[in-house]
């Protein structure tokens, strides 16, 4: 007897269950509005595009106004997840407190900023942290490859590197010269990437920084510069960027969620089906995915708001 | 040397010049022209045409972009041209000489010089955050209005400002009020000049990028607007957004959105060009 009851016990479990289930895989609806970084655009994209196919009535949309026009609507709601290349800044926490606006921070995958060097560019195959310094700081006399190393040549160096607006151009002052927006103000600034490589293509003396994925899709037209920080010389590579072994341009690339946001069912799955995909999104797209245990903490992080809550 | 022979040489230098400016100009067109089919004609198909945005750029499409280009030019002429031409009309015709209508003509021709970038902060502050719109194509077709009015308004006055004043003068004759006149006089003659300078505006609209961005279109949108209160992405943005990408695959999708870009806008202009001509022929 008490076996048969145990096993309907068991069975109606199961049903239960499976209805859950059944429940769960039935159609979400509702939207879902992201914006911010261009760099992690393309992840976003990938991301939006397999979730439409799980979930084809949700109205995902990416936008890309840059990581800070991305807080801009982040911080007044207009936006439920914001792409970022770097932290958030001062200046925008306080508009979301402002605004009352929570949200949890996720790592989705890493990059490594590349200096980029002309292929004919026989002479400059690795620099110091500190050269780079000299070469960029603010003021930077500089303008000449023989004022880096003596060695080098008496020739006019050529200096490429992307506008302010972008990510990449704060967090390479921030760790270069150690704050955040000091630079020589005499480079091409570009608004987009393909004309540096263009330029630092074309011309042996030129020195450009960009994310990696651009050197990766033009490493038949670039030559690399390899980044010694005291313990040697380290090439970017898929491999160095995961382990962390090229310090210190590796960075993360984030999504900022709206806790309130995340309360509603479709932003929580795709939240969740972003970090499980974003291993393999993000290689596909050109970036650098982390450790699975890297993902799997920012999974147990989710989580945790969405519990407490 | 003497005078008659050294003007007759400035003459032909003159012509030589204007000659070659003027080829330059086409010469560089040219140019980029084929530069762009070179790279992205092949990559035009039916495919091309229907697909949503994609992560692959083989098999990315710019179906959701230009049917939002579309509609965000259909919106933008009728909200633009009434009040375009309307208000030209009035600047022209009914308008006292005043310090305060003088005042609105410089207002309005420095307004067509205002980079589209702050028509699309204005955009932002009225029509996204104040009115509530959003990042809507209604708000993107109203600030994209905004932006052409002058230079629709200017057209309209030039137009009717051509209309030979013993026209305007036979119909008053005839004891036609001011209306009647504007309407089957002044505007049928002036419609040839006034359908240029729409034509011109719009050609300025469908290009924009910047003050779209800003008023929040989005560069992956994967459904068709339902209503004028839904999120965009228009085919410059696509455009804009597949140069950056680092692949190359992205490149060549991008010259084959420019050149259907093209397209919308030579068939644009060559209806109106249609209609002008036929206009011009009825009038004769």
């Amino acid at each position: 007897m008490k076996k048969l009851v145990f096993i309907i016990s068991l069975a109606i479990l199961a049903v239960s269950c499976g209805e859950k289930k059944a429940e769960k895989t039935s159609e979400l609806t509702g939207s879902i509005a992201i914006d911010g970084s261009g760099t992690v655009y393309p992840v976003s994209e990938a991301v939006a595009e397999e979730f439409l196919k799980t979930e084809p009535k949700v109205k995902v949309t990416v936008g890309e106004s840059g990581t800070g026009g991305g807080f801009k609507k982040f911080a007044t709601g207009v936006t439920d997840i914001s792409d970022a290349s770097r932290e958030i800044k001062g200046k925008e926490i306080e508009l979301c407190k402002e605004n009352a606006i929570e949200y949890i921070k996720l790592t989705v995958a890493l990059d490594g900023i590349t200096v980029v060097i002309n292929k004919d560019n026989t002479w400059a195959k690795s620099m110091t942290t500190e050269e780079l310094k000299k070469l960029w700081e603010p003021n930077s006399t500089i303008k000449k490859w023989n004022e880096i190393r003596a060695e080098w040549p008496n020739e006019e160096i050529h200096l490429y590197g992307p506008n302010t607006s972008h990510g990449t151009y704060d967090f390479f002052t921030e760790v270069i010269m150690g704050e955040s927006g000091a630079s020589r103000t005499d480079y091409n600034a570009v608004s987009d990437y393909n004309v540096a490589v263009q330029g630092i293509e074309k011309d042996v003396n030129a020195l450009g920084y960009f994310g990696l994925s651009y050197y990766e899709e033009n490493k038949d037209k670039l030559g690399v510069v390899g980044i010694d920080n005291g313990s040697g010389v380290v090439l970017p590579s898929i491999e160095t960027v995961a382990n962390n072994q090229y310090a210190p341009l590796s960075r993360s690339l984030f999504i900022f969620v709206n806790t309130k946001s995340a309360q509603r069912p479709e932003v929580e799955k795709f939240v969740k089906f972003y970090l499980e995909n974003a291993p393999q999104l993000s290689k596909e797209v050109g970036y650098v995915p982390m450790p699975q245990s890297g993902y799997d903490e920012q999974k147990a992080a989710f989580e945790a708001i969405l519990i407490k809550k | 040397m003497n005078n008659l022979q050294k003007n007759r040489f400035i003459d032909q230098v003159f012509k030589i010049l204007g000659i070659l400016f003027t080829m330059l100009g086409i010469f560089i067109l040219g140019v980029l022209i084929y530069n762009i089919l070179k790279v992205g004609v092949t990559r035009i198909n039916w495919d091309f045409l229907t697909s949503l945005p994609s992560r692959r750029p083989e098999k990315a499409g710019i179906y959701t972009a230009i049917i939002g280009t579309l509609d965000l030019m259909l919106l933008t002429i009728i909200f633009a041209i009434p009040v375009g031409v309307g208000a030209g009309i009035y600047l022209e015709e009914y308008a006292k000489k005043s310090k305060f209508s003088s005042l609105l003509e410089i207002n309005i021709s420095n307004l067509a010089g205002v980079p589209s970038i702050i028509y699309g902060l204005l955009g932002l502050g009225i029509f996204v955050r104040f009115f509530g719109l959003g990042g809507s194509i209604l708000s993107g077709s109203l600030t994209l209005s905004l932006l052409i009015l002058p230079i629709i308004i200017v057209a309209t006055r030039e137009a009717i400002k051509a209309v030979p004043h013993s026209l305007k003068e036979a119909s008053y004759g005839l004891g036609a009020s001011k209306w009647q006149t504007i309407k089957n006089v002044v505007l049928p003659s002036s419609f040839g000049g006034i359908l240029t300078g729409i034509i011109l505006s719009l050609s300025r609209a469908i290009g924009e990028t910047a003050p779209l961005i800003v008023v929040g279109a989005m560069a992956y949108v994967p459904f068709v607007p339902h209503s004028v209160f839904d999120t965009f992405s228009v085919l410059p943005m696509q455009i804009f957004s597949w140069t950056t990408r680092p692949q190359q695959g992205f490149a060549i999708a991008a010259s084959a959105a420019i050149i259907i870009l093209l397209i919308i806008t030579f068939v644009m202009n060559g209806i109106a060009v249609y209609f002008r001509n036929k206009w011009q022929k009825k009038l004769k």
